[in-house]
């Protein structure tokens, strides 16, 4: 009787802009999607972003940013997973991003990037087929 | 280095991952604490109880914040409800405790309610074990919010902490029995709004009632107004929590008492939980899945309580 292990997912807002309405509602998205999801709030560091990862044992962060800081934040996020022997764990980013940094982030090991006009349903699906819970530790 | 000595030794990812596996039901995760568990019972469980939006994630953080400012390692367990439909959860109690997501001296992990009733998650007594195990001398467990009788947190908390907020005096009324029972302490919280002092005369009233029924233990519960936001208030809650700690510990009955009924609880869950893993893997392989039983009930072939006789006296024999 085994259960399925839930799918846990940490959306975070790293830098200064305050808007969090797309945060929001792609953790409702998450949620009705089944999925358990760590919501913090904006202003979050990639330190903060990445520790709270690792407490909570998710298996993907969701950053959403608006405010152009992609460039320092996602490959920071990135870096201080593989500091921490974490970077099993999925990095997907939504926003606004210049088209000419997409390929650059993805690079740097940004799973997938969502833009304005990507439909909830085919985030949720993206993630669900690409993102699976770890495995459980060995005795 | 084992994967229980290294969480006994305070490694951040190895506990991270035992809950998670715990929380998931991972049989595998039951050895783990069986390594753990002698290095548990060290550590002063608070509970924060009380109705959706009072205040508990703000007045733990605070709480939070006090205790490392006296160099008390903390961990912190926050349950949020989970949805009947989906399955899903949005866990949201960090907002309030964003200051601590850098401090190591800080372990904090969201719970979803995973449809257990009772406020808390049926894992948060092995939670407690590996946060304790862990080496976390002070562990905060903030239950979901609850309405009138969602009580679990006193069979696993030292010290439970009820919070409610001015002007629900009529509720206050209405809740004589169930939860305004459990409280050692009393919080009114966002005490600056109107109704502060009559909620505070209310409580008073209730607890003196109340002492006259349960006058054994010898502790008077203490009311104490905050408003968690601008700190005011903490020091004495936290000075409050303390007194409740030497309390129990100058009472090593009433301590005892606490100790006995936690470890009831987890021995009857854990017994229940294997118990009944046990029955449904043997009727699974006697060609009884729990599906084909359900099925005989919906075809008024079967009733649930005959079943059920019939499985025991097969199978407990």
């Amino acid at each position: 009787m085994e259960r399925e292990r839930k799918l846990r997912i940490l959306i975070a807002k790293p830098g200064l802009d305050g808007h969090d309405r797309g945060a929001r509602i792609i953790a409702r998205a998450f949620r009705d999607a089944g999925f358990e999801v760590i919501y913090t709030g904006c202003h979050q560091t990639p330190e903060q972003i990445v520790s709270t990862a690792i407490q909570e044992d998710v298996d993907m962060i969701g950053l959403s940013i608006l405010s152009g800081a992609h460039t320092y934040s996602f490959p920071r996020v990135l870096e201080l997973l593989r500091e921490n022997r974490a970077e099993d764990i999925a990095v997907i980013g939504g926003g606004i991003f210049p088209l000419e940094d997409i390929p650059k982030l993805k690079e740097a090991g940004i799973k997938e990037l969502f833009e304005p006009g990507a439909k909830l349903q085919d985030i949720t699906s993206w993630v669900s087929e690409n993102v699976k819970p770890r495995k459980a530790l060995d005795v | 280095m084992s994967i229980a000595e290294q969480i006994v030794a305070g490694d951040v990812r190895a506990t991270a991952r035992l809950l998670r596996d715990i929380d998931d039901q991972i049989p595998s995760a039951r050895e783990f604490l069986k390594e753990l568990y002698p290095y548990t019972g060290k550590a002063h469980v608070v509970g924060f109880t009380g109705s959706p939006g009072v205040g508990k994630s703000t007045l733990v953080d605070q709480i939070a914040l006090r205790c490392r400012q006296d160099g008390l390692t903390v961990g912190i367990l926050a349950v949020d409800p989970t949805s009947p439909f989906t399955g899903g959860a949005i866990l949201g109690d960090r907002i309030r405790m964003q200051r601590h997501f850098l401090d190591s001296g800080v372990f904090i992990r969201s719970l979803a309610t995973r449809g257990h009733f009772g406020g808390l998650t049926r894992s948060t007594n092995d939670m407690i074990n590996v946060l304790d195990a862990m080496g976390k001398q002070v562990i905060l467990v903030e239950t979901v919010g609850v309405g009138q009788d969602e009580v679990e947190i006193v069979h696993s908390a030292h010290t439970t902490v009820l919070v409610t907020v001015p002007g629900m005096g009529d509720e206050v009324q209405a809740i004589k029995a169930g939860i305004m029972e459990i409280g050692n302490i009393f919080v009114v919280n966002k005490a600056d709004r109107e109704g502060s002092r009559k909620t505070i005369r209310e409580l008073r009233t209730l607890i003196d009632l109340g002492l006259r029924h349960r006058p054994e233990n010898g502790w008077q519960p203490l009311i104490v107004e905050t408003e968690a936001l601008k700190g005011r208030g903490i020091e004495e809650l936290y000075h409050s929590i303390q007194k409740h700690r030497e309390h129990l510990l100058a009472n090593p009955q009433h301590l005892e008492e606490i100790l006995w009924k936690r470890a009831r609880t987890q021995l009857v869950e854990a017994l229940k939980d294997q118990a009944l893993r046990t029955l449904l893997e043997r009727l699974e392989n006697r060609g009884l899945p729990l599906d084909t039983l359900i099925r005989r009930i919906l075809n008024k072939e079967a009733d649930p309580y005959s079943l059920v006789h019939e499985i025991l006296n097969e199978e407990l024999r």
